[in-house]
């Protein structure tokens, strides 16, 4: 059975959950089984966010991630929490300037480093459209989705007027990761 | 009167939120009133239905409270319309008293509770099963109910119709027993060309006479709607066959009671629905409903894989009690183990009617308001096994 499973997390106010709703909803115009499921507190901003997203061929029973091939962590408590449900072989994004992977990770876990705020910042003058870059960045790096399935689900998903910026926060992502070799920017 | 929903709802694949599934199911099965006081994890059902009713000449209103918004539901339905409000525990609690109304007055309607953590406030966005009961005895006295419980996004579409299907043939509140999991989960599914889904309608007088009989009628009376000329009474006390009070005699309060059980009684067969999974050569049968059912199916097929011959009866029905189907697995299997989101409501219900047929035991989550893990359930059966 092919399962793939992804979780998304951060703090609240950074848009873990659309950023998941946004990636369920690509798979699903992909033509794939979506289940996506979130859990936060009871803030509106701070706090903890979280996303998982489980995309398969077939229907979906248990609808939650089991073992996460995927994790997109854009603060040091969702790294911290969720790194140990990812699997030996998975692929751990995190948010390069709001992550300090200080602990062992195991040893074909690859680690990949995005600034998504940085580049939010500098790009659009907007720190809120880091989670696209991390999308960007997640998609290129794994194919999980397409980006073209991508692009059509931000225009679905985001408030009217704001789909360029995020579609081009997005492309940014995925350049950022497509110009890495092995996992490191040479340029940065 | 037409639903309209064939203008709004496009046919195929869908990726919404359960909450939003069960708005547009509403919709599709005529639903024109909505009657909501805020609270989560149902507010997105409120949300999407005040996006859709005004498009089906529908009203939406938000009331001052839940009390106030079940009211005027049950005034909506007398008033012709086929009518809905959702809400959490704590508003469901609220809601009692003019459930048991609805149900006196045998008033079609639709309650959605999707169910959070309590007791009391509790946690908003966390799922428990909590409210088994509080759909069953909730309201004071004696009376039946049906109460549906959803296991998707799919279901919360589905069964959101079948609510309103059981509400309109039986003249009864439905109650669709969803939780925060279900509610908020997004997922894919198929809306059909909405001709083949199937639409029931209340039946109403064909026409005033000096005998017509409005209420207490075990094969459903015709509902003498408000401002169709029908002369009709309606109270929530004791009361004969067209509606007029009698609070004297015992004789009518055995007649209400009888009447308003049998009406559900006679008719469970068409009622209750179960769904089952490799029961036939099962030695074990893992009995749960609603959310708790996705982690039920997942260990299905996974222990199938190693060898384990455990089988799975899912309860889409949870009242009127499906005791037949229940009996059925438990003599098919001998052994059954109850899973839900709480300390154990049905496996009461499962003991009472199961148990001289088959061991009956009882799997809460590892920790009550999340979903059982797959590997605790695996572990346990292997343990029972």
């Amino acid at each position: 059975m092919t399962r793939t499973e992804i979780i998304i997390g951060g703090f609240g106010g950074q848009g873990s959950v659309l950023a998941g709703v946004i990636l369920g909803r690509a798979a699903a115009y992909d033509g794939k089984k979506v289940a996506q499921s979130r859990s936060y507190g009871a803030e509106a901003r701070g706090g903890a966010a979280r996303s998982e997203v489980v995309i398969a061929d077939e229907e979906i029973d248990y609808p939650l991630v089991i073992t996460a091939d995927y994790l997109v962590a854009m603060s040091q408590p969702a790294f911290e929490r969720y790194v140990s449900k990812v699997k030996a072989s998975g692929l751990v994004v995190i948010e390069e300037d709001l992550v300090r992977p200080e602990r062992k990770l195991p040893e074909n876990l690859k680690l990949v480093k995005v600034p998504a705020t940085k580049i939010a910042s500098r790009e659009f003058g907007r720190p809120m459209v880091a989670n696209m870059v991390m999308l960007g960045a997640l998609a290129a790096l794994t194919g999980v989705v397409t980006i073209d399935s991508l692009i059509k689900s931000i225009r679905a998903s985001v408030s009217k007027g704001m789909e360029e910026i995020n579609v081009a926060a997005l492309k940014k992502g995925q350049e950022y990761t497509s110009a890495m070799v092995g996992g490191v920017h040479e340029t940065s | 009167m037409s639903s309209g929903a064939n203008k709004i709802i496009e046919p195929g694949t869908h990726f919404l939120m359960g909450n939003e599934a069960c708005a547009l199911g509403a919709v599709v099965a005529g639903c024109k009133f909505f009657a909501f006081y805020p609270i989560t994890p149902a507010n997105e059902i409120a949300e999407y239905m005040s996006v859709l009713l005004p498009k089906v000449k529908g009203i939406y209103i938000q009331m001052e409270d839940e009390i106030s918004s079940i009211a005027s539901v049950i005034g909506a339905s007398w008033a012709g319309r086929k009518a809905m409000t959702a809400t959490s525990g704590p508003g469901f609690t609220l809601m009692q008293e003019n459930i048991g109304y609805a149900v006196a007055t045998e008033t079609p309607c639709v309650i959605v509770d999707v169910q959070r953590c309590g007791p009391s406030t509790g946690t908003p966005p966390l799922p428990m099963q909590g409210d088994v009961y509080q759909a069953k005895y909730g309201s004071h006295s004696e009376y039946p109910i049906i109460a549906l419980a959803p296991s998707s996004v799919k279901e919360m579409f589905t069964l959101t119709i079948e609510s309103f299907n059981l509400a309109e043939k039986y003249r009864t509140p439905v109650i669709l027993l969803s939780d925060a999991l279900v509610g908020h989960l997004m997922e894919t599914f198929e809306i059909p060309d909405l001709s083949q889904i199937e639409i029931v309608e209340r039946k109403k007088p064909d026409k005033e006479t000096s005998d017509a009989k409005y209420f207490l009628d075990e094969d459903v009376a015709p509902m003498p709607v408000f401002g169709c000329g029908y002369k009709a009474h309606v109270t929530g006390s004791t009361h004969d066959e067209k509606g007029l009070r009698n609070v004297e005699d015992p004789v009518y309060v055995d007649k209400v009671v009888r009447a308003l059980h049998r009406k559900i009684e006679k008719h469970k067969e068409n009622i209750v629905k179960v769904e089952t999974k490799f029961l036939d050569d099962a030695e074990i049968a893992l009995l749960t409903y609603g959310s708790v059912a996705r982690t039920a199916i997942h260990v299905v097929n996974q222990a199938r894989k190693t060898g384990i011959k455990v089988g799975i009866i899912r309860l889409i029905t949870l009242w009127p009690f499906p005791d037949v189907q229940v009996q059925s697995a438990a003599r098919k299997t001998g052994r059954i183990v109850v899973m839900e989101n709480n300390l154990g409501q049905v496996v009461n219900k499962v003991s009472e009617v199961a148990a001289k047929y088959a061991d009956v035991k009882f799997l809460p989550p590892r920790i009550i308001g999340s979903l059982h893990e797959p590997e605790y359930v695996i572990n346990f059966l292997k343990e029972v096994y």
